[in-house]
């Protein structure tokens, strides 16, 4: 069943208030959608299955989209929004994946999500699973991190087709990317293009390609963030 | 005069006992940075998705180990000490700890194996570095046939493993334990040797009226095997660790807080970088732990 928006913005509001600022705000929400709703063979039934698809939400920092999504999924009780923060939620600003079911990896400090899948896509490869895909979602500030070139290069060399980094792009990265996000995942062998980040339709189109050898970047571009340097 | 024995180095059983892991133990990936790489060449031929080379990032080298452990597979990463625990802490800390993964972490380097260059492969931090984070195992062998069982039973666990190996060796392997092993009994003190720094401690201590405890497991910290030796001596305690100085003092004043003792740690240096190259042993006189500043020191903290 697919998810409305009525819902998420409901989920939403339960964390941020009835903020329709913060709800526009959130860039990653359209990318959340589609993936859960579209893309990812992954369930409350199916979320220990070792073949199921996984979501490292990378950039921590805004795991609201993802808390409400599962929420809506059914991966956990959407009671537990009235917890939110508070000593003893497993709800926090970021996501804790030992406490939150469906969360994979926990994450707030940036630039370990695509290193973490390269290590798992490597596990999943050295037991012959070609089925499941880790599909990692970054910021393009994130991007800055030096952690993520260590691990764009291995998986290019290692040619770890299974793996897919969607970088939401809103333009936040101080420095910029002079060129664009997309070509520094083609120099290292990733097969990448650019999106409309709001649209479902062309994300749905970016990250359903069929597998070829080369890891995949799929640059969604959102709105520039408010107040951003660039 | 003993007749010389030829030694294996710390670093080649750990090479030769992964080469056998490797081809008998499918959740076994080895990931290296470089360092090492070129004894695995064969076995990366043989087993190409579960030996990895990712070059000089050891950032990725870590938290691949870590992604890996999501998996279920049972990783373990090498390289050089300072590039091993230091310049990826962040990684270990949140790739590893706060994932709640395991690992196998192997150095070779010890705190100062490799003194002509210098001050950049010093590590002799390490082990208080991990001691910030919960949930490790610290291995420190001091003779090479303590390698392989402790890299065996760590890579039949899930849990989160430091071995740390060193050129350095002692002349006589103790039989694997995880708690301290009473190698002498006496009741001035009790002097904890972990590691390499055996023989120099039996050297100091060889005419003084001392326990001598040993560890090839320093973490977790024997704390009953202190508290038993210090019930059966008078509770002068000196721990001689071949890395920074004092770095298991916190264990001690834990083990030992209801009982009033004296400390005295030994180890390397905290009060000043040593800037210099030249060989082990006139490091270890440097920081005051080759065996005739050891036995200055224990006589004059005993006295």
């Amino acid at each position: 069943m697919h998810t409305t928006e009525e819902t998420l913005q409901g989920y939403f509001g339960k964390m941020l208030g009835d903020n329709k600022h913060l709800w526009a705000a959130a860039s990653t929400m359209d990318t959340i959608w589609v993936l859960y709703d579209r893309v990812l063979n992954v369930s409350p039934e199916t979320i220990d299955d070792p073949d199921r698809d996984r979501f490292y939400l990378s950039k921590g920092h805004g795991p609201m989209a993802l808390y409400a999504m599962l929420a809506a999924k059914g991966f956990f009780d959407p009671k537990m929004f009235d917890t939110w923060l508070q000593l003893g939620s497993p709800l926090g600003m970021h996501p804790d994946h030992t406490l939150v079911p469906g969360v994979e990896i926990s994450s707030g400090s940036l630039g370990h999500g695509i290193p973490l899948a390269v290590g798992t896509a490597i596990g999943l490869r050295a037991e012959g699973r070609r089925k499941p895909r880790v599909v990692v979602l970054i910021g393009d500030g994130e991007f800055d991190e030096g952690s993520n070139h260590e691990a764009i290069s291995i998986a290019g060399r290692l040619g770890l087709d299974r793996i897919t980094v969607v970088a939401v792009d809103n333009s936040s990265a101080s420095l910029g990317w002079p060129g664009g996000i997309a070509k520094r995942f083609e120099m290292e062998g990733w097969q990448a293009s650019t999106v409309d980040g709001n649209s479902h339709e062309e994300l749905y189109e970016a990250l359903t390609q069929e597998p070829d050898g080369r890891p995949r970047a799929v640059v969604a571009k959102v709105r520039p963030k408010e107040g951003s340097a660039v | 005069m003993t007749a010389q024995v030829t030694r294996t180095l710390m670093r080649n059983v750990f090479i030769d006992t992964m080469i056998d892991a490797v081809a008998t133990d499918t959740r076994v990936v080895l990931v290296t940075a470089d360092i090492s790489s070129w004894s695995f060449d064969e076995l990366r031929a043989e087993y190409p998705e579960r030996v990895i080379n990712v070059g000089i990032r050891e950032q990725a080298m870590i938290t691949i180990a870590g992604g890996l452990s999501l998996t279920g597979h049972r990783p373990v990463a090498h390289t050089y000490t300072p590039f091993l625990i230091e310049r990826p802490f962040e990684q270990i800390k949140i790739c590893l700890n706060h994932q709640d993964v395991g690992a196998v972490l192997v150095s070779i380097g010890g705190s100062y194996d490799d003194l002509p260059r210098g001050r950049t492969h010093q590590a002799p931090g390490d082990v208080a570095l991990l001691d910030t984070l919960p949930g490790w195992t610290v291995q420190v062998p001091g003779h090479e046939d303590e390698v392989e069982p402790l890299l065996r039973k760590a890579l039949a666990g899930d849990d989160r493993v430091y071995l740390r190996l060193s050129d350095k060796v002692h002349s006589e392997s103790i039989p694997l334990s995880e708690k301290f092993t009473v190698l002498r009994q006496g009741s001035a003190g009790v002097v904890v040797a972990v590691g390499p720094v055996l023989d120099d401690v039996l050297a100091a201590t060889s005419t003084m009226d001392v326990t001598v405890l040993y560890a090839s497991t320093i973490r977790p910290f024997d704390h009953a095997g202190l508290r038993a030796a210090v019930g059966a001596a008078a509770p002068n305690v000196v721990v001689v660790e071949p890395y920074l100085r004092g770095t298991s003092a916190p264990e001690v004043a834990e083990a030992l807080a209801d009982v009033p003792h004296r400390l005295r740690a030994l180890g390397t240096r905290r009060d000043q970088e040593v800037r210099a190259y030249g060989k082990a042993a006139d490091h270890d006189r440097l920081h005051g732990i080759d065996a005739a500043s050891l036995a200055e020191s224990i006589t004059g903290f005993l006295c």
